[in-house]
């Protein structure tokens, strides 16, 4: 029990978020329980509207909570003032999905590569070695720091920028990344480059990664652990392989027949 | 060979830029469709799909204009036809079309029956509407769809039953063609298998005698269509059956393209998914040679600079590449 | 950046309303440098008609010239046509004579005709008294015009009596150039004897500066407001859109008129309506900004410059600020252009800036009005005055629109 207990990275008990007042209150997340454990990628899968947003921005502590606590690396999540906001952004991060609207277009890129060293207490470093520690992050994710330094974002590609999100991670080195649907908006063709990008910082750092998705494919090819959420409620959840190869909950089983197949036959007679 | 509803010969299209420049959008596209038969068209966003689809209607409005080629729908020619006379003659009755995110094309002041009875008026403007209410009650039922939503307006509906009374109205003149661009993308899974499940009913029933599918989406094509078109760049660069085309594709694109599909079976946990870096060519100056040369891994020398027509087989099959079989074989050998 | 500012000066809208405004500009910084002339000195007499003045004194003291010019022809020449009309009229119905004789182009033959057969007793039925002395005012004018009398120039001899120096020769001239006292009035005088077009530079300037200080008041008040409640929101948000809706419902030009009123009219100076105006009406802005506030504050780069450690003035003046400043430099110029008829509105009821110490369009108008210059047709006091307030107006809002055009692709056509 207590070895479990060591080896969580991020945990919530009682996760509840109401919007509006009494008498129009939506509840977006209601009385959720997770546990995300060190190293391991957790996919967190549901349709539109089913809270993954909501409880994304909570953890994230970009949201308030309504009710119920999160603890983080075994502590109560503590995000009372700015300072302690930012120690806690020093140990969890995001990339998000478009990678157009996450960069501020009135700012050079090399702004939020600096930001990252910044962060992680690099602001009196020599600018030769800010250089090298930003070309070392580009290197990772393939690119070359010498032809985008200088640039504003749109002078630069869809897959060049959401690399560069994953640039800013490898600078900032969390220990939990959460992951917004990153390759919704990318080709199939550099899905892959994406996804191995964010495995090797897994595997290099002992980096927790949770990725939100609607695609239960997705979901399935690259996570150990995986939530199905369904208007603000877990419905399941477990190992990649006992939730989609074995699902026990109707919602589950429903959600992956919706899916069309390749090497199975796929049933359309049964309709949700 | 069942009777031809389409033919596509030698298509070429392209759009005007702003700054008159000429991006050749279409290039080169041939195709052909029996009856009963249906037809997915594969790529990634920018490769032409939703222009071939357009040009194919032979509705042509700047940007967009039509430089060469022949398009044959059961026997006739209206590549030849002004915009208009297609408008009046083609459009709806022969050929129909549903735009991406048509479902937001539906007018929110007017019942859906009377969207219907604008469309069947503007091609036959005596029937009458107990005539157009018949039909509609019976094309709806047929489709699995509530005849309450008849007295409806489109804001009372949800997303997917908005896209499917989109397909019902856009296939209720029972067109020999049906062009349907993404029709499932902006919506939720059970709703895209509703989708799905509507248009093999439409042509399983024979209120429409073909169909071309485009998405980016290999598996939704696997399960609809029978056969598969990959594009590239404005060009064709592979066609086979949809067997065929995901468990045995033979063009590097193509191969490229199947290696990425990702689903929830079994199996995908320990294929490697594959990668293809770089960009497509820009198409306003595209290049001499295959246009996928530059990002092809097996490329050599002549790739780049010489001209690479169509390779056609005898079993239907298709491709652009100076590569034979024997050579695809033993390049993918090495994979 | 550069990429829209050269967009922006592609735009044509933008052009023509930049060029019209720069021409204003160019005219209020550099014709008083030219005509060094106080604006408010009082000149000319009550509403002068517009065109050169030259001293009477001068013109008889000077060098003579003789023309040999018929003299009598250009007098002809100025009789109106509403004139000839009157007279072809009255000969052919009371005169005897007919139409055909009637020649109207020919002055000369005209008022020959007149002249012999014009009599104030001849039987004129169905003629009101009053026009019967209308044409006999009109047998004044036609002799006055054509009386050859002499004119003579007199001094005083030693006794103080007048003794005749010569008459004047009708075909004696003097070269304009010669004369040293003349005043070109070239939009006249208005009620106080001000030369128009001096005192009209001048008050393009100060209703310019009031436009402008009213609207960066009223622009940086709407600014600051509305990122603080769009932002923050929360109580915050909701006390600022209290008093906005307060300034909102009653209605600023009324609000405009009291506080105007009540600081007095010693104290009002060109500044304090210019703030007067900015204070009330910065709730527009306010309005707009906080609208776009609220979209951007949930849009992803706010949230990665959070995840960065950003405090929250930093977020304002990085992440929000420069998405909303294509919007504000738009809402400032239309502000200016409110503000400059804002305040032509409050001058011309009286209860703008004081009319002694300065002049401004509105008061211009005003005055025009006071002394009703319309009724006594001196156009040139007030139509100038509309044609610039017109011309600022036009050319800011025109301004705007090119620019909203760049701004908002959308918008193109």
């Amino acid at each position: 029990m207590s070895n479990e207990k060591a080896a969580t990275c991020l945990s919530g008990k009682g996760i509840t978020k109401i919007f509006g007042n009494k008498k129009t209150k939506t509840i977006a997340v209601d009385h959720v329980d997770f546990e995300f454990c060190k190293g391991k990628v957790i996919s967190i899968v549901g349709e539109s509207g089913s809270g993954k947003t909501t409880i994304t921005k909570m953890i994230l502590g970009l949201t308030s909570v309504t009710e119920g606590e999160i603890y983080f690396d075994g502590k109560i999540r503590d995000i009372s003032s700015h300072k302690k906001k930012k120690d806690y952004w020093r140990g969890i991060q995001a990339v998000f999905q478009d990678p157009f609207a996450a960069f501020n277009m009135f700012y050079k890129i090399d702004a939020v590569l600096l930001d990252c060293i910044n962060m992680r207490g690099g602001k009196h470093l020599s600018k030769e070695k800010k250089t090298e520690l930003m070309t070392e992050a580009c290197g990772f994710v393939n690119l070359k720091f010498q032809e985008l330094t200088n640039k504003y974002p749109f002078e630069l590609s869809g897959g060049q920028m959401q690399r560069l999100m994953i640039a800013r991670i490898f600078l900032l080195k969390p220990k939990i990344l959460i992951a917004d649907e990153p390759t919704s908006m990318v080709d199939a063709c550099s899905r892959a480059t994406i996804l191995d990008m964010l495995l090797k910082l897994r595997d290099e750092n002992n980096m927790t990664i949770v990725f939100i998705t609607h695609d239960i494919g997705l979901a399935y090819y690259v996570s150990d652990i995986v939530y199905i959420m369904e208007h603000g409620k877990f419905v399941e959840h477990g190992s990649a392989d006992e939730v989609i190869l074995n699902p026990k909950e109707t919602y589950t089983k429903r959600l992956i027949s919706d899916v069309p197949k390749i090497y199975e036959k796929w049933d359309l007679t049964t309709v949700g | 060979m069942g009777k031809i509803m389409l033919q596509v010969n030698n298509l070429n299209t392209k759009y005007i830029t702003r700054q008159r420049e000429g991006v050749y959008a279409v290039n080169d596209v041939s195709l052909i469709i029996e009856e009963g038969k249906s037809l997915g068209i594969a790529g990634e966003s920018g490769c032409g799909k939703s222009t071939l689809a357009l040009s194919l209607m032979g509705y042509y409005f700047s940007p967009l204009h039509y430089i060469s080629g022949d398009i044959i729908i059961d026997g006739r020619n209206i590549s030849s036809m002004k915009p208009d006379d297609v408008r009046k003659q083609v459009l709806g009755n022969e050929i129909a079309y549903i735009p991406q995110a048509a479902m937001n094309a539906l007018n929110p002041t007017q019942k859906i029956i009377s969207l219907i009875q604008d469309v069947i008026h503007a091609h036959n403007p005596k029937a009458s509407k107990k005539d157009i209410s018949d039909l509609a009650k019976e094309r709806f039922e047929l489709l699995g769809l509530p005849s309450e939503v008849l007295q409806k307006h489109s804001v009372e509906l949800s997303g997917g039953m908005k896209q499917r009374t989109v397909i019902a109205i856009s296939t209720i003149l029972s067109p020999k063609v049906l062009i349907a661009d993404e029709p499932s993308s902006a919506l939720d899974v059970s709703s895209q298998k509703m989708v799905i499940k509507m248009l093999r009913n439409l042509m399983e029933k024979g209120l429409i005698k073909s169909m071309i599918f485009i998405t980016h989406e290999l598996p939704l094509l696997y399960n609809v269509t029978n056969d598969i078109m990959v594009m590239y760049a404005g060009q064709m660069v592979e066609k086979g059956s949809a067997k065929e085309m995901v468990f045995d594709p033979r063009h590097p694109y193509s191969k490229g393209l199947m290696g990425a599909i990702i689903v929830p079976e079994a199996g995908i946990k320990n294929r490697k998914l594959t990668v293809i870096s770089g960009t497509p060519p820009n198409l306003k100056h595209p290049p001499e040679g295959c246009r996928y040369a530059q990002r092809c891994k097996f490329a050599r020398t002549e790739c780049s600079i010489q001209k690479v027509e169509e390779r056609n087989f005898s079993d239907g099959r298709m491709y652009r590449c100076l590569y034979s079989i024997e050579e695809f074989k033993e390049a993918y050998a090495y994979e | 950046m550069k990429n829209m500012i050269k967009q922006v000066f592609h735009s044509p809208k933008f052009i023509i309303g930049f060029i019209i405004f720069i021409f204003m500009l160019l005219t209020i910084i550099f014709y008083p440098l030219i005509v060094r002339a106080d604006p408010l000195n009082m000149i000319g007499g009550l509403f002068n008609k517009p065109g050169t003045y030259i001293s009477v004194k001068d013109v008889v003291q000077t060098n003579e010239y003789s023309l040999k010019i018929n003299t009598v022809s250009a007098k002809l020449n100025s009789i109106s046509e509403e004139d000839k009309k009157s007279m072809a009229d009255w000969l052919i119905r009371f005169g005897n004579v007919k139409k055909s004789e009637i020649n109207i182009n020919n002055a000369t033959s005209l008022v020959n005709l007149w002249n012999e057969n014009y009599k104030s007793t001849a039987e004129q039925t169905g003629l009101l008294a009053a026009q019967k002395q209308g044409y006999m005012r009109l047998n004044d004018k036609i002799k006055e015009l054509m009386s050859n009398a002499d004119v003579y120039i007199a001094t005083k001899d030693n006794n103080g009596e007048l003794e005749s120096k010569a008459p004047l020769d009708s075909q004696a001239f003097v070269n304009t150039n010669d004369i040293l006292n003349e005043k070109t009035f070239i939009l006249g005088t208005d009620n106080f004897g001000r030369d128009v077009l001096t005192e009209l530079v001048s008050a393009m300037g100060t209703s310019l500066k009031i436009g402008l200080v009213a609207g960066i008041t009223a622009t940086l008040i709407g600014l600051v407001l509305g990122l603080l409640s769009g932002y923050v929101g929360g109580t915050l948000d909701d006390f600022i859109m209290f008093v906005t809706n307060i300034f909102t419902v009653i209605p600023s030009f009324i609000l405009l008129v009291l506080i105007s009123f009540s600081v007095g009219q010693n104290a009002r100076g060109v500044m304090l309506t210019a703030c007067i105006i900015g204070i009330t009406s910065w709730p527009w802005t306010t309005r707009s900004v906080r609208s776009q506030v609220i979209s951007l504050r949930n849009r992803d780069h706010v949230n990665l410059s959070k995840l960065s450690g950003h405090s929250l003035p930093r977020i304002i003046s990085t992440d929000i600020l420069p998405y909303v400043a294509s919007y504000v430099v738009m809402a400032f110029i239309l502000q200016i252009s409110s503000g400059i008829l804002a305040e032509a509105q409050l001058s011309m009821l009286g209860l703008g800036p004081a009319t002694t110490k300065v002049s401004t369009l509105g008061l211009m108008m005003n005055w025009a009005m006071a002394y009703k210059a319309p009724l006594t047709g001196a156009w040139w006091a007030f139509v100038p005055v509309i044609l610039a307030i017109t011309l600022i107006s036009f050319s800011l809002n025109l301004m705007n629109t090119g620019l909203d055009q760049v701004f908002n692709p959308q918008l193109r056509d």
